[in-house]
């Protein structure tokens, strides 16, 4: 756990900032140098917006899915076999 | 005694937990994903469905970071709470701690949406998210495989 009361350092702070940066994908295409700290907050934030809305509509398409899967069909083979590896 | 904390922090921020493996999630994913499927909520509508699959993806995608990272601790406090206990709790009571600073609207921003960030110190924060969108990231691919491989046949 983080020390409370204790001063945290530029030096630090840039490295969770270059850690966060690399996580996000635009700055991995454009292999970008250092951006400002508020770019960074904003892209993270539009991107962790982004992934839940792909969960959502990952969830949707899954729920979707399942109506077609019965114990027999080729579908559930696959998702046995998935399980099985 | 505060700079090793730091190095531990740095040294989490590198090494992986052993119970965060791509298969693993993979396993623990399909199997909440059977019980939806054998559980009352197959016969229901899809959207219902799609709620209870919703859950599931982030309760797995915590489980399997494990209890050492504050947002899937909170994460799963949050999908565990039963509906209605939530709605009794008043809103004062919710951030316990001010967040260090005030901070600007981004970095509120940040807070609501990593989950378990209102009452953590920026640094924390700032690593946390990385986590969390790390963990999300696969969790997505993980669904996109799954949809992919299922719908294809």
């Amino acid at each position: 756990m983080s020390g409370r009361g204790r001063r945290i350092t530029d030096e630090e702070i840039n490295e969770l900032i270059s850690k966060l940066q690399s996580m996000l994908p635009e700055s991995r295409r454009r292999n970008a140098g250092r951006v400002s700290a508020s770019k960074l907050l904003k892209e993270t934030c539009s991107y962790i917006k982004s992934l839940h809305r792909e969960v959502d509509g990952l969830s949707d398409r899954l729920a979707g899915l399942m109506d077609t899967m019965d114990s027999n069909s080729p579908q559930a083979e696959i998702v046995r076999g998935l399980l099985r590896s | 005694m505060y700079r090793r904390s730091f190095k531990d922090t740095r040294s989490s921020l590198g090494s992986p937990n052993p119970n965060f493996s791509k298969p693993m999630v993979a396993l623990r994913f399909l199997r909440a994903l059977s019980l939806v499927r054998r559980s009352g909520l197959g016969a229901c509508s899809p959207s219902y469905r799609a709620r209870g699959i919703r859950r599931a993806a982030y309760a797995c995608m915590a489980a399997s970071a494990g209890p050492r990272r504050a947002w899937s601790r909170a994460l799963l406090r949050k999908i565990r709470r039963r509906p209605g206990r939530g709605l009794r709790r008043p809103r004062a009571v919710i951030w316990r701690h001010r967040p260090v600073g005030g901070g600007d609207r981004l970095e509120v921003a940040l807070r609501r949406l990593v989950p378990g960030g209102g009452c953590m110190e920026y640094c924390r924060l700032l690593e946390e998210a990385a986590d969390y969108v790390k963990c999300l990231a696969m969790q997505v691919r993980l669904m996109q495989t799954i949809v992919d491989s299922a719908s294809h046949v």
